[in-house]
This record gives C-alpha cells, sequence and structure tokens, in this order.
C-alpha cells in the first residue's frame, strides 16, 4: 500500500464500561486523510465516549487506536509516551469541544489563544506569533482589531470560531468535534458550518465529527456511523445512509420522529 | 531530660536533616521544585518563614548571618529574623555583604558581587512559574516533568499585546541549567543576570506552599523572552542621591508632600560602603563642584 491508501486512523474493537453501565462496544473503523466521518446517534448512545478514546483523552476497556504518524509510521496511541502523546494531541490533531470555554483559556487574548500551541512547539518571536495569530483570525471571520480581547467578551458563535483556529493554527491532519456547533442560535450554526466546511475542504483536514444533528452530519462528512445503546448499528456514505437507511433506528433518526 | 530541649537556631536536628535532604536534592537538579515538610515557625508566613527554614537549616555556629527585605538590612522584618537566629543560634550577625557567609533575602540580591563559599537564601511567596495561568498543580508538574514550557510565554506574550513591551518587572521567569523553568522570587527582573553562573549557593524557600529549589553555584540561569522582545533589564534611569551611583537599582523615595522625590539605592549596605569610602563623589558634590 502507499501511504495515501494507508489508513490515517484506525479503530479496532473499542469497548468502555463505566461500571456496569456500557459507554460504547466493539467500534471499529478506518479513517483516510481527508476524510469527515460523523458519528451520529441519540443523546446517551456513546458518541462522546467513543471520541473521547478515539482522541486518547479517556483509555478504551477492549481495543486499540492506531494512528499514522507525520513521519508515516502507524502506532497504537496507547503505546505513546505520555510526552508524546501530548506533542500529538497540539500538533498533528485538534480537539473541539461543544462549550468553547472547554477549550480555550478565558483569562487571557484572542491572540494569545491562537499563539498558544505555536508558543508551544517553540516559536520564540513575537512578531511571526501575531501574524499567523491575525492570519487565522481572518480566516474564522473574526475582526482582527478585536486580537487583545479575551474570549469572554466574545459572543458563543465567535468563540467557537476561535476555539477553532486555536486547533488549527499547527495545521493538524486530524480534528475531533464533538457537537460542534452545539448550544448555538439557528443562525449562528448555519454560519459555523459554512466556515468548518470551507476549511476542512481548503485545508483537506480529516476529522471525527459527532453530533445529534442529521442535518450537520450531511453538509460536513463523507461516511457516517449510527449509534445506538453504545454499538454501531449502521455505516456508511452519509448520503446514503441518510436517503436510504436500512436500520429502522436510523429511519427513525432521519424522519426526526427521535427527539435529538 | 525534663527542661525544654535546645534547638540550635530554633528547628529540632530531626527538621533540620529533613530539610538538607530536600536542599540537597534541589542542588542536584537544579531550578527543579523539591516538596518538604515546612514547619510552623513563630511568625507569619508573609515573613518568609521558608527562608527562614532553610536558613535554619544551613547555619553553623561559624557563620556569619546577614538579613535583607527590599535591599534594607533595617527594616522590621530583616531586624527581627536577624534578631531571631541572633537569639536562638547566638550566630554573628552583619549588614556588610562581603562578612556573610548566609544571607537571607526579601526581594533583592545583593549588588556587591557574591564570592565562593556564600550562599543566598530567598524568601519564596509563590514558587510555581506556570500558577498565574495554570492552576493544577497536577498539571503543573507534569508540565515541569515534560518540560511544557509554552504557558510562560503565552504570559510574555499577553504582556507585549498589552503594554507594547515585556512589562513584567518583578519575578520575571528564568530557565535553569537550560531544564527547569523558576520563579527567582519578586526580585526586580535587574537582579536576574546576577543569578546566573554566581560564585555562591542560591537557595529558595517558600514555606506556606512547603518547596524548596536551588541554583547552584556556576549554574547557566537564562531570563525567558522572545527574539524581537530580548529580556532587558531595568532601574530607575537616574543615580543614587546619596553615594551617586549610576549602575545600582534605585528605590524612588517621596521627600515632601508637593510631588519632591528622589532616587536612593535599594541595597542599603552597598550605598553605606560607597559613602564610607572617601573617593566617592556623591550627586549633591558634583553639583556643588559644578555649580
Ligand atoms: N463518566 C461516566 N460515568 C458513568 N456513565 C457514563 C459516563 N459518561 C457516559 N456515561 C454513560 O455512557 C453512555 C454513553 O454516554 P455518552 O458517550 O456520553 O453518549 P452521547 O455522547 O452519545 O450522549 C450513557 O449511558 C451515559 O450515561
Ligand atoms: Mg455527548
Ligand atoms: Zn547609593
Amino acid at each position: 500500500m502507499t501511504p495515501v491508501d494507508t489508513p490515517l486512523l484506525i479503530a479496532e474493537g473499542l469497548s468502555k464500561w463505566y461500571g456496569r453501565q456500557l459507554g460504547c462496544r466493539d467500534v471499529s473503523f478506518e479513517l483516510h486523510e481527508g476524510e469527515v466521518l460523523a458519528i451520529v446517534g441519540e443523546s446517551g448512545s456513546g458518541k462522546s465516549t467513543l471520541l473521547r478514546i478515539l482522541a486518547g483523552l479517556m483509555e478504551a476497556d477492549a481495543g486499540c487506536v492506531r494512528y499514522r504518524m507525520r513521519d508515516g509510521v502507524t502506532r497504537d496511541v496507547a503505546a505513546l509516551s505520555e510526552a508524546e502523546r501530548r506533542f500529538l494531541f497540539r500538533t498533528d490533531w485538534g480537539y473541539v469541544h461543544q462549550d468553547p470555554a472547554a477549550g480555550l483559556r478565558m483569562a487571557v487574548s484572542a491572540g494569545a489563544n491562537v499563539g498558544e500551541r505555536l508558543m508551544a512547539i517553540g516559536e520564540r518571536h513575537y512578531g511571526r506569533i501575531r501574524g499567523t495569530a491575525l492570519d487565522w483570525l481572518t480566516r474564522v471571520e473574526i475582526d482582527t482589531g478585536r486580537i487583545d480581547e479575551p474570549p469572554t467578551r466574545y459572543s458563543g458563535g465567535m468563540r467557537q470560531r476561535l476555539q477553532i483556529a486555536r486547533n488549527l493554527v499547527t495545521g493538524p491532519r486530524l480534528v475531533f468535534m464533538d457537537e460542534p456547533t452545539g448550544g448555538l442560535d439557528v443562525s449562528v450554526q448555519a454560519r459555523l458550518l459554512d466556515l468548518l466546511r470551507g476549511l476542512v475542504a481548503e485545508l483537506g483536514l480529516a476529522a471525527v465529527v459527532v453530533t445529534h444533528d442529521l442535518a450537520v452530519a450531511r453538509l460536513l462528512s463523507q461516511r457516517i456511523l449510527v449509534m445506538k445503546g453504545g454499538a454501531v448499528i449502521e455505516s456508511g456514505l452519509t448520503d446514503q445512509v441518510l436517503d436510504d437507511p436500512r436500520e429502522p433506528y436510523t429511519q427513525l433518526l432521519v424522519s426526526s420522529i427521535l427527539p435529538p | 531530660m525534663n527542661a525544654p530541649a535546645y534547638n540550635f537556631a530554633y528547628l529540632d536536628e530531626q527538621t533540620k536533616r529533613m530539610i538538607r535532604r530536600a536542599i540537597l536534592k534541589a542542588i542536584a537538579i537544579p531550578g527543579y521544585q523539591v516538596p518538604f515538610a515546612s514547619r510552623e515557625m513563630p511568625m507569619p508566613y508573609g515573613w518568609g518563614t521558608g527562608g527562614v527554614q532553610v536558613t535554619a537549616a544551613i547555619l553553623g555556629p561559624a557563620d556569619v548571618l546577614k538579613v535583607i527585605d527590599q535591599g534594607s538590612d533595617d527594616t522590621t522584618n530583616a531586624v527581627s529574623i536577624r534578631k531571631f537566629f541572633g537569639r536562638t543560634a547566638g550566630v554573628r550577625t552583619t549588614t556588610h555583604t562581603t562578612e556573610a557567609t548566609v544571607i537571607q533575602t526579601r526581594h533583592r540580591v545583593p549588588e556587591t558581587p557574591l564570592k565562593a563559599g556564600q550562599i543566598l537564601v530567598y524568601q519564596v511567596p509563590i514558587p510555581e512559574p506556570l500558577r498565574f495561568l495554570e492552576p493544577r498543580e497536577t498539571e503543573t508538574r507534569r508540565m515541569h516533568a515534560l518540560e511544557e514550557y509554552g504557558l510562560v510565554h503565552v504570559k510574555l506574550y499577553e504582556d507585549i499585546a498589552r503594554h507594547g513591551h515585556i512589562a513584567t518587572t518583578y519575578a520575571y521567569p528564568v530557565k535553569v541549567a537550560g531544564r527547569y523553568v523558576m520563579d527567582p522570587s519578586p526580585i526586580p527582573k535587574f537582579d536576574n543576570p546576577k543569578l546566573s553562573n554566581s560564585d555562591a549557593l542560591q537557595l529558595f524557600g517558600a514555606g506556606r506552599e512547603k518547596r524548596i529549589y536551588a541554583i547552584p553555584p556556576h549554574t547557566a540561569v537564562v531570563s525567558l523572552d522572545f527574539e524581537d522582545h530580548p529580556f532587558e533589564q531595568w532601574r530607575h534611569p537616574a543615580s543614587c542621591a546619596l553615594c551617586g551611583d549610576d549602575a545600582s537599582f534605585l528605590d524612588e523615595v517621596i521627600t515632601d508632600d508637593r510631588g519632591g522625590r528622589m532616587f536612593v539605592c535599594s541595597d542599603t549596605d552597598h550605598c553605606e560602603s560607597r559613602r564610607a569610602a572617601p573617593s566617592q563623589p556623591t550627586v549633591q558634590d558634583a553639583e556643588v563642584a559644578r555649580g
């Protein structure tokens, strides 16, 4: 296989129990470079559990996650040293939290929020850091005149866009997103989705997007996993699954009979 | 023995041994914060109980102790600590930097270069240089272990974004021996270069936070900065009104209620020594001479 054919991320038999409560069971899939995978399902179906395991934020009870590093070598994420894992997490990966406050430093300026990853990997030129931060604020449609304001003075939509810029500044190849448009007004959601779609296409990003909103899945993803009770019950190309669902549960989801 | 036990320098021998072990570990890992079982001392925390415990643990009967507070030997704090060790250890005390073998300090490094064999003990209020942006102790410990120091630059970035330059003037963060980032205690950044490659041993004690750290002699200490905003020493651009020194760190003194002010050396021993030496003209002398 050529490197491009080698999957970027491989999940194999991932299971997680919270005591006797099942989190997720036996989840396997492959993600290729530049591919967006949506994970959908009703609340409590195991989406966030799976995402946190994939991103190395939580240990699985069974199974493994493998990732093709920038040097081309595919490695078991759980076997990386803590230093390697943390380095990966703030260079080649991004993680966008539903609540921007969880992914931002609310006490420092927007510029410092965007610049932090650069400083973390050794950038020591203030002018260059600021230039890059200005560039990224522009790309996520934030008025550059507000670069020195802390995110506490930003609206919810701006905070979410700032969180995205903060993650993308190191040019990651893979971004994890947990309900990135959740908690936002509908009009704000649409704008954020457009922006995300543009960035993902432009940068050739791979992404795993957790959402209970099928419109988000349809707009962003090429492939989809439908989860129910911790297990993947249906998967395939997003358009196919959503236009012609095989499983009754997916049919219910698509016809919006199930509550989000 | 029923009489109350006498302990040289107040602390019992077992406690002193425990503190010395922490000090030795701190010297072995320059800039690394070593936890220790900080004891209650007969003075409030704000008075530098961390420094006092370090001093108590290293003091011997032949030592000569100097205590300075913001450069002065004469503040209540400095006088009390000096008296405390005079009483509990019976050691000789001095105000002269050159005579002292142990110097306990709050907020300054003496102007007179320190010599081999001297020990400078700093009183430290907040030992963790990453605390201002990361309140979680588990997280800051991990950052030190993994050498993840980006946050220090985030703080410096904020300074420049807000003020146009690095406005941090006290407790300016340093990297010790190319490894650990360390808070030098609230000394003015003017003093930072004196930390590097000193002939003396430098010990730091934080009582409330129970940490000891050290800079062994001849250790490189670098003040963190940006390539395009390099670290700069800062002092009031003036001369001492008493001794005329135009290179020492100066305190601003208000002389009346009509805005009158003058600058004098913050290091009182340094200033007095210069005035005692007849060859040094004062500013007033110089002005009289010019006038
Ligand atoms: N920390 C936890 N402790 C116990 N149970 C949990 C915990 N986190 C999630 N769960 C349970 O695991 C299941 C999956 O949760 P989650 O992954 O959060 O689902 P989703 O993100 O799809 O809403 C749910 O039954 C949930 O109650
Ligand atoms: Mg969830
Ligand atoms: Zn003077």
